[in-house]
């Protein structure tokens, strides 16, 4: 199937990521930031859809906007939000963070100057149907052994989670 | 959150805020499973119940005050308003124990037609509670089964005396109806009617895994602590004490009767389910056996039209479908009794609320209040 | 632009695959429109059949047999005044609704209810049903927070610790039912809704039948979980009438409540959708490689027209035992014309063109009609599960079942091939 429209679904999610984006750092009500995220995870997803990988797109949606916001959700929930608000907020850090934007910023500009020479101008075709496969490919196959590493890892981190919980029970 | 100030302070916040999720949750006394209107202020941890408080009196009617001001005849009907699904079982308790003061006694052919109808009453009693238990615990269907066959015992009522809820079917030194035509043949026929269907509520439930996981070591309470807070009825016999005062200290006409006490071991919400459905079996079989011997003779022994007792005091109790119902009566020699105390079952039975749920979850709280078969008019009178 | 429009009817894919707008947005009104029939029809049904399971008649005032109270009851929804609590956030709780809705009518358009009868076909159809799906537990965790009380919240925290334990056990048995369809002999699995009925056809066989009673065991682990995904009897806790008054829309009132209980029929139809199309054949007829033919071929492609007839006949027969009293004459007029319609919707499903359309459709719905069966039926048996143990069953039974499944069928898989 033809792409339609692809310019204007570029730039209507992408829109919609940044701005949600930035409504997540700027709402004061936890609950409206969590949303906000989900909305910014659901534009991403689309944005995978528009670079021909849906599945990528599946498991961002099954997994981030589904899963995990719904276990942030779940927190912020347990939490008294009019204490949270009174509580002072983190802003310790604002010499990194001053930092760590102009760093992306000069990166920004400097993809913008040069970018032509950075990226491929065509884009690889992918066949539309072979996505799915061409990950389970790489990541069962080609990669296997680091897969598994993580997947260990992860592991770990459950049983941890577990452990450090089991002292409240 | 409560107007009204408890006993069930709020942890106070001592810890992050990450951990204040205690809660003061208000259950009632508009809550579709709190039986009417009782109202549990429950305090939270998660799921979990830290404490209880029951806040009753919505339904308080001072019951016991209006004795005070109507004649010991007047005062009957009153009496079937409290527990009003066991009506019955009310009159007959509070006529027993004017009798009593009076020192008179019913004819046996009115004593057969009191237990009949009080056992028939128990049955019915039962009915309703197994149906709104079950639905508490979510199984909608066999409210309906149970409100179909309850429905053949309200129309044996009906028939033989008019009402079918508030009956006041008994009076002071006897009955006031003797039985319609055929009133034998209907309790006969509803014997054969009801006895199959007893076994389908069991199909229903006593197997079914979930109500068994639901109700099994749910709402614990031992025999002492029975004991201790004056629990009674199948509540108390679930626990494995073998006490009924049909048997302890045989009323009405209960000697004449060859009947079981079921009783259960652990205490649990299964146990006083298993132990109501094997009553519900006990109530047949002393049916059965009253209608098949029932003696003729007059329904009323001889009572003075107006009716003052001699001065003096009398406590009499029986055995109602929830537990011992007792009448504490004071006559100074008037018309109207000096002083009416109601040891209603319920309320007694209500206060083992807390300590059954305590550490429980939620769901038990709703479990447990259906187990404990209470009816608020009785808790408030 | 009729060329557009027939250019389609004579292609063998879906109308997202073939690109035509026309016939998308079409299949999207149809199924919008079924749905919402289904949804009413469902409400009525449930009422009706629950009714008799429990020795009552359920609904007989409005309209003969109660037949026009969805009517009445969507629009006494409509004209009930819209109550927002005073503390309640009101963006979230605006918002809430509108997530479980959406969420709940999105999933359809990877449903095939035939081979070319969906809106698109996607590479990822499982995936993305299942995705879709899992975001409509965020509307119902903002629901019970925005309404800023004490029920919904606990209805709220109940469910999404409900949904998230369920979704891994329904994943796993997903997994094995795709793990099934590589089974094949070019080796390649799918992920696509099509796709998965389509190798199901290769292989000639239901999944539920694959490996038995492998197939068996993973289709009773979705069935499970999807019941408790719906947050239907007896996995209904956090809406749980006699602990939570109503759990998560206890505030919720009129139009918006209308979109929840919209929302959780069609959810219930999306889920059983999707365990037809894994493990029951999706829209095949039952014996297509036993019972061949024309002749079976021709008795088969009957059964939709039969279907409407013989629910015309029983309007007929009930019609006939409408009381006489002159005060039921507008219903057993009313009657009549209903089952007028469903006998002429029979007869026109017995021309052949339409017929040989519509037999997908008719199989397809008929196995999701079974399922929503079994949910009324749950619903008047089962007493409600306690929350520590909805979560030791989902954990500690379904969890290492479906696990289970899996590898066993991966390795037979191994094996075999």
């Amino acid at each position: 199937m033809q792409p339609v429209a692809t310019t204007f679904f570029f730039y209507f999610l992408s829109a919609v990521t940044v701005i949600s984006g930035i409504a997540v750092i700027t709402r004061r009500n936890p609950v409206h930031s969590a949303l906000a995220l989900i909305v910014a995870l659901l534009g991403q997803a689309g944005l995978y859809l528009m670079l021909y990988a849906p599945f990528v797109a599946g498991v961002q949606i099954i997994l981030y906007a589904g899963g995990i916001m719904v276990l942030f959700l779940f927190v912020i929930m347990l939490v008294n939000i009019e204490r949270a608000q009174k509580e002072e907020q983190f802003n310790k850090q604002w010499i990194v963070g001053i930092v760590a934007a102009l760093a992306l910023g000069v990166l920004f500009v400097l993809v913008y100057m040069k970018g032509k020479g950075l990226f491929p101008q065509t884009v690889a075709q992918l066949p539309e149907g072979e996505n799915t496969q061409g990950i389970a490919m790489l990541l069962y196959r080609d990669y296997m052994f680091a897969f598994e590493i993580a997947s260990l890892l992860l592991l770990v981190a459950i049983i941890g989670a577990v452990v450090m919980a089991k002292k409240r029970i | 959150m409560t107007e009204r100030s408890s006993h069930l302070e709020l942890e106070q916040a001592d810890k992050t805020y990450l951990d204040s999720n205690e809660l003061i949750i208000n259950m009632g006394p508009q809550h579709p499973a709190t039986h009417g209107v009782l109202r549990v202020i429950l305090k939270l941890d998660g799921e979990k119940v830290l404490g209880t408080e029951c806040v009753i009196g919505y339904l308080h009617r001072g019951v016991e005050k209006i004795a005070e001001n109507r004649t010991y005849t007047m005062f009957n009907p009153y009496v079937d308003r409290m527990d009003y699904v066991a009506a019955v079982s009310n009159g007959l308790g509070y006529c027993e124990a004017v009798e009593k003061l009076l020192n008179v006694e019913a004819p046996s052919r009115a004593k057969y037609i009191r237990v009949i109808l009080t056992e028939l009453n128990r049955l019915a009693s039962h009915m309703l509670w197994l149906g709104t238990h079950a639905l508490d615990i979510g199984a909608i269907t066999p409210l309906f089964y149970t409100f179909r066959d309850r429905e053949e015992i309200l129309k044996i009522f009906e028939k033989y005396c008019g009402a079918r809820l508030t009956t006041h079917a008994f009076r002071i030194g006897g009955c006031q109806y003797e039985t319609y035509d055929g009133f034998e043949e209907d309790v006969t026929k509803f014997l054969k009617f009801v006895t199959p269907k007893i076994d389908e509520y069991e199909q229903l439930l006593t197997t079914n895994r979930i109500w068994v996981e639901r109700t099994r070591g749910v709402g614990v309470i031992s025999a002492a602590d029975c004991k201790a807070l004056g629990v009674t009825g199948p509540v108390l016999r679930a626990s494995g004490v073998k006490w009924d005062l049909r048997k302890a200290q045989p009323y009405a006409a209960y000697s004449d009767f060859d009947f079981e006490i079921p009783t259960g071991q652990s205490g649990d919400t299964y146990d006083r389910y298993l132990v109501r459905m094997q009553e519900m079996r006990q109530s047949l079989r002393i049916i059965e056996q009253a209608v098949g011997k029932i003696p003729d003779g007059p329904i009323m022994a001889k009572v003075p039209k107006v009716m003052k007792p001699p001065v003096g005091e009398v406590y009499h109790s029986i055995e109602a479908p929830k537990g011992e119902l007792g009448y504490f009566i004071v006559s100074d020699g008037s018309t109207q009794p000096y002083r009416v105390r109601v040891r209603p079952p319920s309320f007694v039975n209500l206060q083992a609320l807390d300590q059954m749920v305590r550490g429980q979850l939620v769901a038990d709280v709703i479990a447990v209040i259906g187990t404990l078969d209470i009816v608020l008019g009785e808790v408030d009178r | 632009m009729l060329d557009y429009i027939t250019s389609y009817l004579k292609s063998d894919t879906t109308p997202g695959q073939a690109g035509n707008f026309f016939w998308a947005f079409v299949y999207i009104l149809l199924i919008f429109l079924g749905l919402s029939v289904a949804v009413i029809a469902m409400n009525w049904l449930e009422r009706k059949i629950l009714a008799h399971m429990q020795v009552r008649l359920g609904p007989m005032r409005v309209g003969p047999h109660g037949l026009l109270q969805p009517i009445a009851d969507a629009l006494k929804l409509l004209i009930k005044e819209d109550i927002m609590p005073a503390e309640a956030d009101p963006v979230v709780f605006w918002i809430a609704p509108l997530i479980v809705v959406i969420t709940a009518f999105t999933v359809f358009i990877v449903v095939p209810f035939g081979p070319t009868h969906a809106v698109t076909d996607m590479n990822i159809g499982v995936l993305f049903m299942l995705g879709v799906s899992s975001l409509s537990v965020l509307g119902i965790v903002t629901a019970g927070w925005a309404s800023n009380s004490h029920y919904p919240l606990i209805g709220a925290l109940r469910s999404s610790a409900q949904m998230v334990s369920y979704e891994i056990a329904m994943g796993l048995a997903v997994i094995s039912a795709v793990l099934m369809t590589s089974l094949n002999t070019d080796g390649t699995g799918t992920l696509s809704m099509i796709g998965i009925v389509q190798a199901q056809q290769a292989q000639q066989t239901w999944f539920i039948f694959k490996f038995f009673p492998l197939g068996l065991i993973a289709f009773f682990v979705f069935a499970v979980a999807m019941v408790a995904e719906t947050n239907r009897a007896p996995f209904d806790l956090p809406e749980a009438e006699s602990e939570l008054t109503a759990g998560f829309h206890t505030e919720y009132s009129g139009f918006r409540w209308s979109l929840f209980f919209l929302a959780e029929y069609s959810a219930m139809i999306a889920v059983s959708s999707i365990a037809v199309t894994l493990w029951l054949g999706g829209w095949m007829r039952p014996f297509p490689h036993w019972l061949t033919g024309e002749t079976w071929d021709l008795v088969f492609s009957l059964f939709p027209g039969v279907t409407f007839v013989l629910l015309a006949l029983i309007t007929f027969y009930s019609t006939i035992r409408m009381p006489k009293h002159p005060y039921f004459r507008v219903q057993t007029i009313g009657l009549a014309g209903f089952g007028a319609v469903l006998g002429l919707i029979g007869l026109l499903l017995f021309v052949p063109p339409v017929r040989d359309r519509i037999q997908d459709i008719y199989w397809f719905a008929v196995k999701v009609a079974g399922f929503m069966y079994l949910y009324i039926w749950y619903r008047g048996t089962f007493p409600r599960y306690r929350f520590d143990q909805l979560m030791k069953v989902g954990w500690k039974v379904l969890l290492p079942i479906g696990l289970g499944v899996l590898i066993v069928t991966g390795i037979l898989g191994v094996v075999l091939s």
